[in-house]
């Protein structure tokens, strides 16, 4: 008996736990990053937090922007694999234009132009030719980066290397321990988070991954909206790419493509389905900063780098079989 | 009614109709066979000292990816996809090169055996935790990507030189005559060995039956679970003759995973395997490594920028896709 409603109560403290981990993933979420950054301290007795703090936003905003385009992509059931050529080539674009302060406006309208017009194009070849996202995405990725090659070539004795407004963007801090970058992120998450949850068109997103059939039964037309999305997936990573290039004072038209798998991995582990309708850019913010704080504590715990890859890969594993455990439960 | 006339008909067709039928169905293939016979004549024509050492050098260019190709095609008829190819070919190659160092040559040969089973464990292993976990494929062998290239990266920090002159020679150069290249040679038997037992087994069949419909194999008494698992171990296994291919070809294990996991996925929808699973095979894929190989080859002769070889990938990757998907529409109903 007594065994009984014990055996209950543990299931009902495991099912409130697994209950508030589905619905409210941004707690436990939290509660993991904030466990991994007291470890850091406990470690680090005598490391500046507040210069750690500020270290660890600037590294992951830009991966937090690009975790947001796999959301909104993963949410209707895609994935976009060219953001790390576009921000690459956004970055370098900007840098390549740039010849002095007035020039930086149009540097950086040029270099999202472009990036909205790959984002349109993978909207058309997604929506519109019924390409898998994959290979859309993948095939553009190769496009841009032999496109961006060939412009490097042509522009190499112009080049003027980073501009220096993108640089102090990018890489100053304010007040000891808040990135200037903040500037720009903080407005985009707001709109980002608010539009997916408040506006029409958020709604959408999540009925076209939800249910497609469904969507299209009740009048949605998916390719308006796949391509809207991939233009604004493509904004966010030039965006992205403008901070990268602004943090590592280098312009490279490869230079973003090592964040490419982690901003997958990101916004999975903020418990966004790849299979789509389910997600938030929320938990990829939240799933970038427990990346970035993670590698950091592993590296400080002198890790070599070969095995915080694979522990890296690890928790990618764990955090993903838990969310599925809890959700097929469902 | 009109479809049992339609099944009589199929049964009474001539030898002719059953050609057209053939036709209809290889068409892709037939379409690939075209193009790499029209690349190979272009090539000739704008570099006309292109002869079999060119076919050799070709071969040997693409066989680390050709295999990789394989690998995938196996996975992706089974309904998943593979992210970890190239993690899993860097780790095999630099095991081969390290173990190899300095030893025996008869020593060097038990490495080559003990690398295609730890191909075997790399590969079951990503297929359990992909059926275990329940994990979307594509999440799960991209974390393994990492933990493979981290235990490549453990064993070794640069690429470790280990040349095998008897490893190279089962690689570089050709047999009976300068026509046939020994990597053909290799990717055939690895072909005859692999896939054809493989397309006509049980496994095989259940392989197609999972990637297509999976509810309705499992409803057919197919082990999913199982079938899965033992797709990603082939792959694993391929992805290991790929590691030891670069090893033969390079004399080096290189620690760090090229571009062959990306590479492989497009080979493979070029080649007519579709990503939703159950459809293709492995002969598509590998015209589409040589097409690819051979239009980067013509580019480097016409002196064009190289990019333009990475942006006519890019373009033809979509192009092909999008003729697939149009052809596709227009046939359902």
């Amino acid at each position: 008996m007594t065994v009984q409603t014990q055996v209950q109560r543990s299931q009902n403290v495991g099912g409130m736990l697994a209950r508030l981990f589905r619905d409210q993933p941004l707690i436990p979420l939290s509660v993991l990053l904030v466990v991994l950054m007291a470890t850091f301290a406990t470690v680090n007795p005598e490391a500046d937090f507040r210069g750690y703090l500020a270290t660890t936003m600037r590294t992951a905003i830009p991966l937090a922007l690009l975790a947001g385009c796999q959301t909104l992509a993963m949410l209707t059931g895609g994935i976009d694999l060219s953001v790390a050529a576009t921000a690459s080539m956004a970055g370098f674009v900007a840098a390549s234009l740039y010849t002095g302060p007035d020039t930086l406006w149009i540097a950086i309208v040029v270099a999202l132009g472009l990036a909205a017009l790959v984002g349109v194009i993978n909207g058309i070849g997604i929506g519109v030719f019924r390409v898998h996202p994959l290979i859309m995405t993948l095939g553009m990725g190769l496009v841009i980066l032999g496109a961006a090659n060939a412009w490097q070539l042509l522009t190499v004795r112009t080049r003027s290397g980073v501009p220096p407004e993108l640089r102090w963007l990018g890489s100053a801090t304010e007040f000891g321990f808040l990135p200037v970058s903040l500037l720009v992120f903080i407005p985009i998450a707001v709109v980002v988070i608010i539009g997916l949850r408040r506006s029409g068109y958020g709604r959408l997103l999540y009925a076209v991954g939800d249910n497609p059939i469904a969507a299209r039964l009740s009048g949605v037309k998916a390719w308006q909206v796949l391509i809207v999305l991939y233009a604004i997936s493509a904004v966010l990573a030039a965006i992205a790419g403008f901070l990268v290039s602004g943090l590592t004072n280098v312009a490279s038209v490869t230079l973003v493509n090592p964040r490419l798998l982690p901003s997958v991995a990101a916004a999975v582990i903020g418990g966004t389905s790849i299979f789509g309708g389910r997600g938030g850019f929320s938990g990829a913010i939240m799933g970038a900063l427990i990346l970035v704080v993670a590698d950091s504590l592993l590296s400080s715990l002198g890790f070599a780098e070969a095995v915080r890859q694979i522990l890296f890969g690890s928790i990618i594993v764990v955090v993903a079989a838990f969310y599925s455990r809890l959700t097929t439960e469902s | 009614m009109t479809a049992a006339d339609a099944s009589v008909a199929d049964v009474r067709r001539p030898f002719v109709g059953y050609l057209s039928d053939v036709i209809r169905r290889q068409a892709w293939l037939g379409g690939l066979i075209g193009l790499v016979a029209v690349l190979l004549i272009f090539t000739k024509v704008i570099q006309p000292t292109y002869d079999a050492q060119g076919i050799q050098f070709l071969a040997v260019s693409v066989l680390p990816l050709a295999l990789a190709a394989i690998a995938q095609t196996i996975v992706v008829i089974a309904g998943g996809i593979d992210l970890s190819v190239a993690a899993m070919m860097a780790f095999t190659s630099v095991v081969a090169a390290t173990q190899m160092l300095g030893r025996s040559d008869e020593f060097s040969v038990a490495v080559v055996v003990a690398v295609l089973v730890l191909g075997l464990l790399l590969g079951a292993i990503n297929g359990i935790l992909v059926v275990a976990t329940r994990v979307a494929d594509i999440i799960v062998t991209l974390a393994m990507s990492f933990v493979w290239a981290g235990c490549a990266l453990y064993l070794a920090q640069a690429p470790v030189r280990s040349p095998r002159p008897w490893l190279q020679d089962l690689v570089n150069g050709a047999v009976v005559i300068e026509w046939i290249p020994k990597a053909f040679i290799v990717l055939a038997v690895t072909v005859v060995l692999v896939w054809i037992p493989l397309r006509w087994s049980r496994f095989g069949l259940a392989m197609y039956a999972v990637g297509s419909n999976k509810l309705a194999a499992f409803r057919s008494g197919v082990s999913v679970g199982r079938t899965k698992i033992l797709a990603y171990t082939l792959a694993g296994l391929l992805a290991a003759i790929g590691g030891l291919a670069l090893t033969a070809i390079k004399g080096q294990g290189d620690p760090l995973p090229g571009g062959f996991t990306l590479a492989s996925v497009a080979a493979a929808v070029l080649g007519g395997v579709s990503l939703a699973g159950g459809r293709g095979g492995v002969v598509g894929p590998l015209l589409a490594v040589v097409i690819l190989s051979l239009i980067q080859t013509d580019m480097t002769f016409l002196r064009l920028n190289s990019n333009l070889a990475t942006v006519a990938q890019g373009v033809i990757l979509i192009a092909v896709v999008m003729l697939g998907s149009l052809t596709q529409l227009r046939r359902r109903p």
